[in-house]
């Protein structure tokens, strides 16, 4: 059904394309199959005003079951917003309107799920229309424990409202500009007290066979642990798409357990080079120095990185 | 018989026609004119660096000595396109390097720029005068002291906010005794030292140098003695604008900016120590343009210095300044044009510094002229909004990001859909329009209806479907870039408004809902749209047509399809 629709839209017919395109908002069918389409997903009561996002028009007759699971595995820093499309969108309301009660109550509508898409997140199509009509009543908090995994990454956001959105390229800032504010911070002895935790560090991180780098921002994390979590997340797609390339199933639940057993077994450490230039292990050092030091990650193969833990050592005991 | 003016005529007439508009208007009137436009035209701009080959550029244009590119899309500078997206500017170089021998001036935008396409630049333009890298990145200071070494003519090095390997200051040492031609040198955007001595020296021997930025890494002792050498100074970057307080280094500072009485652009502050901002108050009441945004000094600072500018065109500070600052910027600078506050602490959920929407309010009744306006902060109101724009419908450029994404109005808890509807209603001039806050479909309505002279769009976290989207498509004439990011919007419009893409530059969309089998119609159907998925989980036809493609980077080309795409970048024309 949908490709038919496609046709009609693209206007296969030999009228010019520009015209096509206007032929369609004129034609009633054309726009009423918008408003239709724009009137069916609307989520609230029918008369309501629903000033509220919603947000199904693109899950139609989609089947994002697989894509979904495997959005959640990767959300981490990246996708936090994203997820807001896939249902999970309730924690930014929360958090923006200060994560209260009654701001859940206020915000139940906002963060229905997409109908029909994320299949791996709700039971299906009939599930997610029972969340629409209880908008509004005490059943949406049935919603909230339904998408286990984005609630499990998003539990920062709402236990801690004051923490820093995860979001990539969010506000829209430049690298440099954060970079230089990053560095007014502590080393401004007459600013040591103000402002911790403020300002952010980018360094780039690049992983063996990744077909591309990240950036992460150092200042987000506090531990090596939140650290090498986050950095799982991240690149947890590559590892999948390794075993994904031997035909293996890939998109399941283990992917994400499958990858930390591969970082926390043998086969990728965490490296950083560091203002010297050398290459050390990650987490040899205590984290302030880490950050302090560190100029850009590198996800290597274990089997590359003999010979970097004793310098690593030496060079801690000369910095002490 | 036809009569018409010989071809030198043409071209003479033809030399007073400079703007991009102009010239591509004459060139379609007839053959000839195309013939004769064509070898006239020197100067090029090229907004997307794949919309057009060098081949094509090279044959049309043979005697260009002025090339513009532009790569990379405006979210790169956000981190939403990794890193090996494309954008490298060496083939570009090396064939303009065999056609161009004479070219005088290349103005790179988020374009990646090695060091072997420096020293290609470097070797291959005896005349060489003008090197522009805006947010560029992939060269090192190597580049650099090749450029410096053999440009002979070299009358502008401009670095802003590129992302360079810093290896050492030295590079600097690369211009020769014999260079004495600088008009402009911008190394603000470098981090490590450069050699005092040597610059001191270059600064000294370039009688017409107007544009001097420099780095952080230049203390503020050095100050002095590089605006001595060049009293001529129309526009200065300072390095860190911190020391000791030592008097004496005040009265030479102090003494040394009354020296420069040509100065009319201030940028730099790093590090500021308020006790050193007067020293810069003799030259406050001819400055037009001021770039506080890496000040980190509060608001009765600001407003000392700001204050005594009364003829500011341009103002470019933290938030730091608060609406009181704000109300002092409206009060006393009456020809400000533009205004940017940036966040100090982006990242903090709560604010930190009373800046409300009411300071925007503020300039924008106090400020007749003000017709730019890019202002970050945590709160809005449809109330203030309104106001904005029915106190400034000569508004040309409004970008406004609330912080938290979907942030109602606080007071009445709406979305801000009529605040911004007011916006594109009243300022009919508006070119260019960046949304935040809670925003359904109805904002994109008002933006179809009125936004007829709208050329560039950002959005975020916005609208509640396709309708959205078929609003702006068809309903903004004029539009030339849209940029997308985390809203509902989904196949329906995008294939309904297709022949739309070919009349702008180019649409992303990331986090959208846009299928995989959308993008590969639209590739299939639309030759002339690169239509290019950027998808991090693999072959995006490896999953099924439904699913969302993670990005999606659509542009009108008549280059076809590009052949420098990384494994992550899929065409729609080669999958079928």
């Amino acid at each position: 059904m949908s490709k038919q629709l496609e046709h009609d839209y693209i206007g296969l017919s030999e009228v010019s394309s520009m015209e096509s395109s206007e032929k369609l908002t004129s034609d009633s069918e054309g726009s009423n199959g918008l408003n239709l389409k724009a009137t069916e997903l609307r989520l609230g009561l029918p008369g309501s005003e629903s000033p509220e996002r919603i947000d199904s028009v693109g899950g139609l007759d989609k089947n994002g079951y697989p894509l979904g699971v495997l959005k959640n595995l990767v959300s981490g820093a990246k996708r936090g917003f994203s997820d807001a499309i896939d249902g999970g969108s309730g924690k930014w309301v929360f958090s923006g309107s200060g994560g209260s009660e009654t701001d859940l109550a206020k915000g139940g509508g906002l963060f229905s799920p997409r109908g029909g898409n994320g299949g791996g997140k709700h039971l299906g199509g009939s599930e997610s229309n029972n969340q629409h009509s209880s908008l509004g009543t005490p059943a949406k908090n049935d919603v909230v424990p339904q998408s286990p995994k984005p609630m499990h990454e998003k539990k920062p956001q709402i236990s801690a409202p004051a923490a820093k959105a995860q979001v990539v390229g969010w506000p829209p800032i430049r690298s440099f500009r954060k970079n230089s504010m990053a560095s007014n911070l502590p080393k401004n002895d007459e600013d040591a007290e103000g402002k911790l935790g403020s300002g952010c560090l980018y360094v780039k991180v690049s992983m063996d066979g990744a077909p591309y780098l990240r950036k992460v921002d150092l200042k987000l994390y506090c531990t090596y642990l939140e650290l090498s979590s986050a950095l799982e997340k991240m690149f947890s797609c590559f590892t999948i798409g390794q075993c994904g390339s031997n035909g293996v199933p890939i998109r399941d639940g283990l992917s994400e357990s499958r990858l930390m057993d591969l970082l926390h077994g043998s086969e990728y450490v965490l490296t950083y080079e560091d203002k010297d230039g050398d290459w050390m292990l990650v987490g040899d050092v205590p984290w302030e120095m880490f950050t302090d030091s560190c100029k850009r990650m590198r996800i290597m193969k274990s089997s590359e990185a003999i010979g970097l833990a004793p310098r690593a050592m030496e060079k801690c005991k000369s910095r002490n | 018989m036809a009569y018409s003016f010989p071809e030198e005529v043409l071209e003479h007439v033809f030399s007073f026609i400079h703007t991009d508009k102009d010239r591509n208007a004459i060139s379609v009137v007839c053959k000839s004119w195309y013939e004769v436009e064509r070898w006239s035209r020197r100067r090029i701009f090229i907004g997307n660096c794949y919309a057009v080959s060098p081949g094509i550029v090279i044959r049309r244009f043979p005697e260009l000595r002025s090339v513009a590119l532009k790569g990379k899309p405006h979210f790169a500078d956000f981190n939403l396109v990794p890193e090996g997206w494309g954008g490298n500017v060496y083939p570009w170089i090396a064939a303009m390097a065999m056609a161009y021998p004479m070219l005088e001036e290349l103005r790179l935008k988020r374009m990646v720029v090695t060091d072997e396409s420096l020293e290609l630049i470097s070797r291959s333009f005896k005349n060489f005068k003008v090197l522009v890298l805006s947010s560029c990145e992939g060269f090192s200071t190597d580049g650099l002291a090749a450029i410096a070494a053999n440009c002979r003519n070299l009358r502008e090095l401009d670095l802003r906010e590129s992302e360079v390997d810093d290896f050492s200051g030295h590079w600097l040492t690369h211009f020769p005794d014999s260079c004495t031609s600088l008009v402009s040198l911008n190394i603000s955007c470098l981090a490590s030292e450069v050699s005092f001595s040597a610059l001191e020296r270059l600064v000294g021997r370039c009688p017409s140098l107007r544009t001097l930025r420099l780095n952080r890494a230049v203390p503020l002792d050095r100050l002095p003695n590089l605006l001595r050498r060049a009293p001529q100074l129309v526009e200065l970057g300072t390095g860190a604008y911190s020391a000791e307080h030592r008097p004496e280094v005040f009265s030479s500072l102090a003494g040394a900016f009354a020296n420069c009485k040509e100065l009319k652009s201030l940028s730099g502050f790093w590090d500021v120590v308020p006790d050193y901002l007067p020293a810069v108050y003799p030259a406050c009441s001819g400055i037009t343009s001021l770039n506080l945004s890496y000040a980190t000094i509060q608001s009765p600072d600001l407003i000392k210095l700001v204050t005594q500018c009364q003829n500011l065109q341009r103002l470019w500070v933290l938030d730091y300044i608060e609406d009181g600052g704000l109300d002092a910027l409206a009060a006393s600078c009456k020809d400000l044009q533009e205004l940017r506050v940036f966040p100090s602490e982006p990242y903090d959920m709560e604010g930190n510094v009373a800046l409300t929407e009411q300071g925007l309010v503020s300039v924008s009744e106090g400020c007749p002229k003000l017709h730019s306006v890019l202002y970050f902060c945590r709160q809005m109101t449809n109330a203030a909004l309104v106001s904005i724009a029915k106190n400034r419908p000569n508004m040309t450029r409004f970008r406004l990001c609330i912080i938290e994404p979907r942030t109602r109005d606080y007071q009445t808890l709406e979305p801000l859909d009529v605040g911004f509807g007011a916006i594109v209603e009243h300022c009919k001039e508006l070119q260019r329009l960046s949304l935040s806050g809670l925003l359904t479909d109805r904002v994109f309505e008002y933006i179809g209806t009125h936004a007829k002279k709208l050329e560039m769009l950002s959005v975020a976290f916005a609208g509640d479907g396709d309708l959205g989207l078929h609003h702006v498509l068809s309903g903004c004439e004029s539009l030339r870039k849209l940029e997308i990011r985390d809203c509902p919007f989904g196949d329906k419009a995008l294939l309904a408004n297709a022949a739309k893409l070919e009349t702008m530059r180019s649409l992303w969309m990331s986090s959208c809902s846009v299928s995989f089998g959308a993008c590969k119609l639209l590739g299939q159907k639309m030759p002339r749209l690169n239509v290019e998925v950027m998808d991090e989980g693999g072959r995006p036809d490896s999953r099924p047509e439904s699913c969302s493609v993670e990005k999606l980077y659509i542009y009108r080309s008549v280059a076809g399809p590009r052949s420098d795409m990384p494994r992550f970048v899929w065409t729609m024309k080669t999958l079928s």
